[in-house]
């Protein structure tokens, strides 16, 4: 089943024309890779899906994406409610300068829930799902700004996973982060696509190797090419999709 | 070797500018100290419990500055009730909602300007709109007015400062967990940037404090005691005002440096306070 299908999508900042004609369709509990060369528009793709652009001035979108079926750019959508749905987890993480339980409370508050004991319960399944618990367990009520970077990340994924979120967008989750960090977020990457439509913007071809489902290449502003990753890699079947992933370029 | 000649000159350089640097930091330091020790000097030994809480007669010719005291109080409360809700508001409406650059960018020029404008023209204004045309007479209330009028752009600006220094990625962050927008401001922006606002809101306290000539003609001279809303009503002397009419009018100056050194040392305090609670707020999110 496709959780989003986009048709002739368009998206202009101001005058510059930063995506041009994408179609795809994104299939659900899998993860898709999305890569390409700085500034090919795959960022600002992901930021389409749950309408972050909308904080931005001067976007304008035309074309379909479709949530489940349904026009997200509809005028009958409520984007609080949206973005709950498909969750996004940023390049640098950003937790809120909280304790940690105040940040993984802070998506289930903003929807209503008040329950101590509900909160608490969605708290610890949260950051167990994040594969974060074991490490903050005695320190819920520090501050978000004491974790490492690692942890910081994995905490924001927790407070993602805490609005029950169907998809989550990932804008390149592991670019800021070491290693061993890049490994558990990876680890837990694939974990949750057991459960969640995971799409993820990466520079790292070797993680969408790794990891992904299925892989787009986007290449200023168009996309070149997607298919399951395996295949991408192996038989890309675009000249410049295969000089980008042998490193010609990029 | 003409590179010695070139370094000689260099040092010569840096020597003569590291000496005027200290020189400059030494004169400025010299006389705000000299300042605050005279008038501490002058002023301490004249305070009395007597000065302090009583007001003056006439009949028995003593003179007692608590009714200038109270004065003072009501004016900073009546002006910060006014000035808070309007410059923190527009502050949020401009950094946060207004869509216009235009119109953002018009009303912060027209903010710095009335900052940059003498507030003896701000006791002008105040008296022909608030005293006269809105029919408040000479009052506190009218003082408080005018006073919150003078105060606004700098509320407004600090408000707006402290709330540009708020990381754009928290927004985005809360954004991304369906927060609407009021609850995002609430929530994540305010708490994040409260500490240069209190601070803002602390020196409003000091200017207020600090201001005679936009009182004169808008709040009055009168020593009266009365309660709060008794004593908006009517003309009453800030501790500066009264400092004007006790050194100016009457040649009191032993009670004229009593006052200034009150207020040397409540412009301390709320200095000392403003540190405090910025730094406090500041280390609230992070541990």
């Amino acid at each position: 089943m496709n959780v989003f299908s986009i048709e002739n999508m368009n998206l202009w900042y101001g005058e510059s024309h930063a995506l041009k004609d994408i179609n795809l369709d994104i299939e659900e509990k899998s993860i898709t890779a999305l890569i390409g060369p700085s500034g090919c528009g795959k960022s600002t793709f992901i930021k389409s899906l749950n309408r972050m652009n909308d904080l931005i001035p001067n976007v304008k979108i035309e074309g379909n994406i479709k949530y489940k079926g349904h026009d997200i750019y509809s005028p009958d959508v409520d984007v609080n409610e949206l973005r709950r749905e498909i969750g996004m987890v940023f390049q640098k993480p950003n937790p809120f300068p909280m304790s940690i339980y105040d940040n993984v409370a802070y998506g289930p508050r903003t929807h209503g829930i008040r329950s101590k004991a509900m909160l608490d319960e969605i708290v610890e399944k949260s950051l167990q799902n994040a594969a974060i618990w074991d490490e903050v367990k005695d320190r819920l009520k520090k501050s978000a700004l004491g974790l490492s970077g690692g942890q910081q990340q994995r905490l924001c994924i927790a407070r993602a996973l805490a609005v029950e979120p169907r998809v989550l967008l990932m804008d390149e989750p592991t670019s800021a982060l070491d290693p061993i960090s890049t490994a558990k977020v990876e680890e837990l990457a694939v974990e949750l696509k057991n459960n969640y439509s995971i799409i993820m913007v990466t520079h790292n071809m070797q993680q969408a190797a790794r990891i992904s489902d299925y892989t787009a290449f986007f290449f200023l502003g168009e996309l070149i090419e997607m298919s399951n990753t395996d295949l991408l890699f192996s038989k890309p079947s675009d000249k410049r999709t295969e000089d980008y992933i042998t490193g010609r370029f990029g | 070797m003409g590179n010695s000649d070139f370094s000689a000159r260099r040092k010569a350089y840096i020597y003569t500018m590291r000496f005027l640097m200290i020189a400059s930091s030494v004169i400025t330091c010299v006389i705000s100290f000299s300042i605050i020790i005279y008038v501490l000097f002058k002023g301490l030994p004249n305070i009395s419990w007597e000065l302090l809480s009583s007001k003056p007669s006439y009949i028995s010719e003593k003179i007692g500055i608590l009714p200038d005291i109270v004065n003072t109080l009501y004016i900073v409360l009546a002006t910060l009730i006014i000035v808070i809700p309007l410059g923190v508001g527009a502050a949020i409406y401009l950094t946060e909602y207004a869509k216009s650059k235009r119109l953002t960018s018009i009303i912060e020029y027209a903010a710095e300007t009335l900052s940059g404008i003498p507030s003896i023209l701000y006791g002008l204004v105040g008296m022909l709109i608030f005293c006269q045309f809105l029919g408040m007479k000479t009052s506190l209330i009218a003082g408080s007015m005018t006073l919150a009028m003078m105060n606004l752009p700098t509320i407004m600006r600090t408000t707006q400062e402290s709330l540009r220094t708020v990381p754009m990625s928290y927004r985005e962050g809360a954004f991304g967990l369906g927060a609407g927008k009021w609850r995002v401001i609430r929530t994540v922006v305010l708490p994040c940037s409260i500490d240069g606002i209190i601070t803002g809101c602390i020196l409003t306290i000091g200017r207020i404090l600090g201001e005679s000539a936009a009182l004169l003609f808008t709040a009055g001279f009168a020593h009266e005691l009365n309660g709060l809303v008794k004593g908006l009503q009517s003309s009453g002397a800030s501790l500066t005002v009264a400092l004007y009419v006790y050194a100016k009018e009457q040649g009191e100056f032993e009670v004229a440096f009593a006052i200034a050194a009150i207020l040397i040392i409540l412009t301390l305090i709320i200095n000392f306070i403003a540190r405090a609670l910025g730094n406090y707020f500041k280390n609230r999110g992070s541990n």
